[in-house]
């Protein structure tokens, strides 16, 4: 195959000029002719009984056009759940309805009680302040490990102990226990993985209309997956044929899982617009995207890691309350299970592993992936534990992880690992990532400093983390056995245009990944033509054949691989046409640099000879159809498995707890890179957003569950003066499963930078003599100074 | 009732009637289509709306249009002049500034109004200039080269144009 060097180049970005110039279309950017807006009432409280609902005043209200409550659409479906789990005897987990508009009572601060349709979003907001509402409030619960106590007001009527399954995973408990009580060593943490609010800078916004005349839907939404939203509403929730709706997810900001899942306010609007023959648009103010798109993470934990004298670890032992929120969101169920409990094998040789999980509903916004979806709990356990583990012992906590580390396999010659938790690594090299890390953090010297600093009374300190994470989302079968109601391939449509001008349709969706250029580069790399001759197109179900969309870190490594399928396809057709003009066999044509040529001759046809051959064909092989356009699906054989090692130097201000964040070192392996400006860019990203979940960001619900700093004056993300430069490294195992050897790039940085984090502030700690061994996420100041006082 | 304002939006003169409660960012958005100004949280937090008026950064969501009467506004659609990119444009393109696109007006309003302040910000005062500018893809690291590699470019091109004046 031939290459013109694209892949591996910092290409610049072709999807930029939109952006810098102000021409991007975002979905809030799209008014459709006789548009409507909505507004939606929602209860103010965390549970309550919906006594009345009153709209009259509202409806007489100037440019109302229709309100509609719980009430009108009680015969329609809720939104589904794509993952089941099972309890551990077997029963399928509880799975109330998730209604378009709650008609009993609201189960979260922010659930919608009626949706409000008038002439303009003023007018929308205006009249859902007049539609009056006789709420009933009913005692709630917001801690998972508290809302399965016996006694506590239940979500679901139906939903016994607030539980919504257990269920555990590894070795049986007898031969963990039996590993931890031989353990010379047990390093324990009880922790929490808080909650956090996604936050995408775009605010989910969706546009539906319905036209009679072709009895067609379209859907312009904010999503990451359109044909997988497509389908979600079609089959499971409004009943509508498939092939009559269009959904369209355009430039999208930002999604980082948030915008993964089916949301009600999606199937509704959708609803609605054909009952009142108008389009309908909705965007969330900033105060409902912290109520309603779904949150991450929110983990109770009690973890313990057993080691033997020398410092191998023997055994390890977890029990989580996931909090799943007041119902299930589309993939809620499998974060704290199998994207989860699957990773506690880590990098390490841990010889025995039991998790137990148990996942609860509580009156609180709805649980499910935010960027890494459950790898980061499982790194942040795991990092947690190792760094803590060796301050407890008094060893290196570098010196550790070399002791515990999987040796080095290529997953060729070498085969795969077998994890004591269901999965396969793929290909590792995991002391590598580390040994660089080292060298480029300076780590003897940097040991001196803090030594040094002790002594003048200043706190240093230094975390490591060393992630592995599953990607590539995901083998069908393999997450079809694990509870996952679909499959999850990715489909990759090449159509080469007579000219030779290529048009790509892929299923995966960019929302900031640089899909448009880093998808241009394979094709115009494997096909020999400038890069400017090939054109992306993405999130259409009317022009994308079929798609799963983005998320996992999949899209390369499974949408890239579908689009390399169809350029094989093209390129073996190619070569039959080429053989048929030049009068060879087609084992006997090679083609190199957009160029088929018979072997050991300088007879050759250039791609747009052959482009041009296969659509106005007067000399064609008889037995082959005209055309050169291909459509590919690719189902990956295993999830790829990329891994790092993150290191974060922290100050630790000992008068008032302060935390500065002095250097951060992210070597990273994602397998081989295609464009690594942009790989850098992602890592850049995701490890900002890590350092937010260790010291700044955290949904707070009170008592009554209301989220007390659901705005931005009062969720605190990391700004770009709370940060610095992020010194990156690359190392590079290829995935040997994948013919581009790609591993996924879009979550490492989230997965490894927290733990980084924590552990350099707890090392500063004990650098000044403080043993503490945990602080609550995120490490405000208050929290370091208290811990420091005991 | 509406109340008539007069507006420059980049160098274009505009005359209309609106509500008094009105925000500037809807008056540019859905009156003047100028939908490259984008809202992201309706308080003035996260700075995606952030625009020039009178040459000033400025935050529109929570500005009403009829306190812009009269006033000059550059939004990120008039930025560029006579088809020639702005070099904070193309310095996040160059640096890969950005990702999903949506917080970049903003920021490139906000850098183009440090620039004009400060022509030679080194990083602390960059990252301070920008923090009222949210970006949830980039981590700001390559936000931060962009504006550093803006304010090289437009220093040569000062030193050059100086030069050729002076010949």
């Amino acid at each position: 195959m031939s290459t013109n060097g694209y892949i591996g180049k910092s290409v610049k970005r072709v999807e930029d000029k939109r952006f810098i110039t102000g021409m991007g279309k975002y979905v809030d950017d799209i008014i459709l002719p006789h548009q409507t807006h909505a507004a939606f009432v929602r209860c103010p409280y965390a549970h309550a009984k919906i006594n009345s609902i009153d709209t009259e005043a509202a409806k007489a209200m100037p440019g109302v056009v229709a309100i509609f409550t719980g009430a009108d659409i009680a015969n329609v479906n809720g939104v589904p759940c794509g993952w089941q789990v099972n309890f551990k005897n077997g029963d399928t987990m509880k799975e109330p309805k998730h209604p378009l508009l709650v008609a009993d009572k609201g189960r979260h601060a922010g659930d919608a009680v009626a949706i409000v349709i008038a002439e303009s979003r003023e007018q929308a907001v205006d009249a859902a302040e007049a539609v009056m509402v006789d709420y009933e409030e009913l005692p709630c619960v917001v801690d998972a490990a508290e809302a399965v106590k016996p006694g506590m007001p239940l979500v679901h009527d139906d939903v016994p102990d607030n539980t919504c399954y257990d269920w555990a995973l590894g070795s049986p408990i007898s031969e963990v226990d039996e590993a931890m009580n031989k353990a010379a060593h047990v390093t324990t943490l009880e922790f929490v993985n808080q909650r956090m609010v996604p936050n995408a800078i775009e605010p989910r916004s969706y546009n539906s209309s319905y036209d009679a005349a072709n009895d067609k839907y379209t859907l312009y939404t904010s999503s990451q997956n359109p044909h997988l939203i497509r389908l979600l509403m079609c089959a499971f929730v409004l009943g509508l044929p498939e092939h009559k709706v269009r959904v369209v997810s355009p430039d999208v900001g930002g999604g980082f899982g948030s915008k993964m899942f089916h949301y009600t306010e999606e199937a509704l609007l959708t609803w609605c617009t054909k009952k009142i023959g108008r389009p309908v648009k909705w965007t969330a103010e900033r105060s409902e995207s912290f109520l309603l798109d779904a949150h991450g993470r929110d983990h109770i934990t009690k973890a313990e890691m057993g080691f033997d004298a020398s410092g191998r670890i023997t055994g390890l032992r977890v029990k989580t309350y996931a909090n799943m929120g007041a119902y299930l969101s589309t993939l809620g169920p499998c974060i704290p299970t199998y994207l989860h409990g699957t990773l506690l094998q880590g990098l390490y040789t841990t010889p025995k592993i039991n998790i137990d999980v148990t996942a609860v509903f509580t009156n609180t916004t709805p649980v499910d992936a935010y960027r890494g979806a459950g790898r980061p709990e499982a790194t942040y356990l795991l990092e947690r534990l190792i760094d803590l583990g060796a301050h407890e012992m008094n060893m290196d906590p570098a010196e550790l992880r070399f002791k515990n580390f999987i040796p080095p396999f290529d997953g060729v010659n070498q085969p795969g690992y077998q994890t004591q938790v269901a999965l396969q690594y793929d290909s590792g090299n995991y002391e590598g990532v580390l040994k660089k890390g080292l060298e480029m953090l300076g780590y003897h010297d940097f040991r001196k400093a803090q030594k040094e600093a002790a002594n003048n009374g200043k706190l240093l300190g230094v975390g490591f983390s060393t992630y592995i994470e599953a990607c590539g989302v995901a083998p069908s079968a393999i997450v079809g056995s694990l509870g996952l109601r679909a499959g999850l391939f990715e489909v990759g449509q090449v159509r080469v245009q007579p000219t030779g001008k290529v048009s790509v349709y892929t299923g995966s969706h960019q929302h900031g990944q640089g899909h448009e250029t880093t998808f241009a580069q394979v094709v115009a790399d494997k096909l020999g033509i400038a890069m400017e001759d090939v054109e992306i197109f993405h999130g259409d179900t009317e022009t994308v054949a079929f798609g799963m969309g983005t998320y996992g870190s999949r899209s390369l490594a499974v949408g890239g691989t579908a689009i390399v399928k169809s350029i094989e396809k093209i390129i073996e057709k190619g070569k039959k046409i080429a053989a048929h003009k030049l009068e060879a066999s087609a084992d006997d044509i090679e083609f190199e640099s957009g160029k088929f040529t018979v072997k050991g001759t300088d007879k050759s046809l250039t791609f747009g000879d052959i482009a041009l051959t296969a659509y106005v064909p007067h000399v064609y092989p008889p037995d082959l159809e005209p055309g050169l356009d291909f459509n590919s699906f690719y189902d990956p054989v295993n999830f790829t498995y990329p891994f790092g090692c993150h290191i974060a130097v922290v100050e630790v201000d000992k008068e008032t707890g302060t935390v500065k964040l002095q250097r951060f070192i992210a070597v990273d392996d994602v397998g081989n890179v295609i464009n690594p400006m942009i790989v850098e860019g992602q890592i850049h990203g995701g490890v900002v957003q890590g350092i937010g979940q260790a010291l700044f960001e955290g949904a707070e619900y009170d008592e009554n569950g209301q989220l007390t700093n659901g705005s931005y004056m009062d969720y605190c993300m990391p700004r770009a003066d709370d940060v610095p430069m992020i010194e990156t490294a690359s190392q590079v195992t290829p995935c040997p499963h994948n013919p581009l050897g790609v591993k996924g790039a879009g979550e490492a940085g989230a997965i490894g930078s927290t733990p980084a984090v924590v552990n350099a502030v707890i090392d500063a700690l004990w650098s000044g003599g403080h043993k503490v061994k945990d602080i609550r996420m995120p490490l405000t100041s208050e929290r370091v100074w208290r811990a420091m006082q005991n | 009732m509406s109340i008539k304002i007069q507006v420059k939006v980049n160098g274009m003169s505009y005359t209309h009637e609106v509500e008094p409660r009105l925000l500037l960012v809807h008056y540019l958005r859905d009156v003047l289509q100028l939908t490259g100004t984008h809202i992201g949280c309706d308080t003035s937090g996260c700075g995606a709306c952030t625009i020039l008026v009178n040459s000033r950064a400025t935050k529109c969501c929570t500005l009403l249009a009829v306190q812009a009467d009269g006033c000059e506004i550059t939004t990120i659609e008039g930025l560029a002049q006579n088809g020639k990119l702005h070099p904070l444009q193309e310095a996040f393109k160059e640096c890969h500034g950005l990702q999903c696109g949506f917080c970049t007006p903003g920021m490139i309003m906000t850098a183009a109004d440090l620039l004009q302040q400060n022509p030679h910000p080194n990083e602390e005062e960059i990252r301070y200039a920008l923090e009222g500018n949210f970006c949830r893809c980039t981590g700001y690291h390559n936000i931060v080269k962009s504006v550093q590699y803006a304010a090289e470019k437009m220093q040569e091109a000062a030193v050059k144009t100086k030069e050729e004046a002076v010949v």
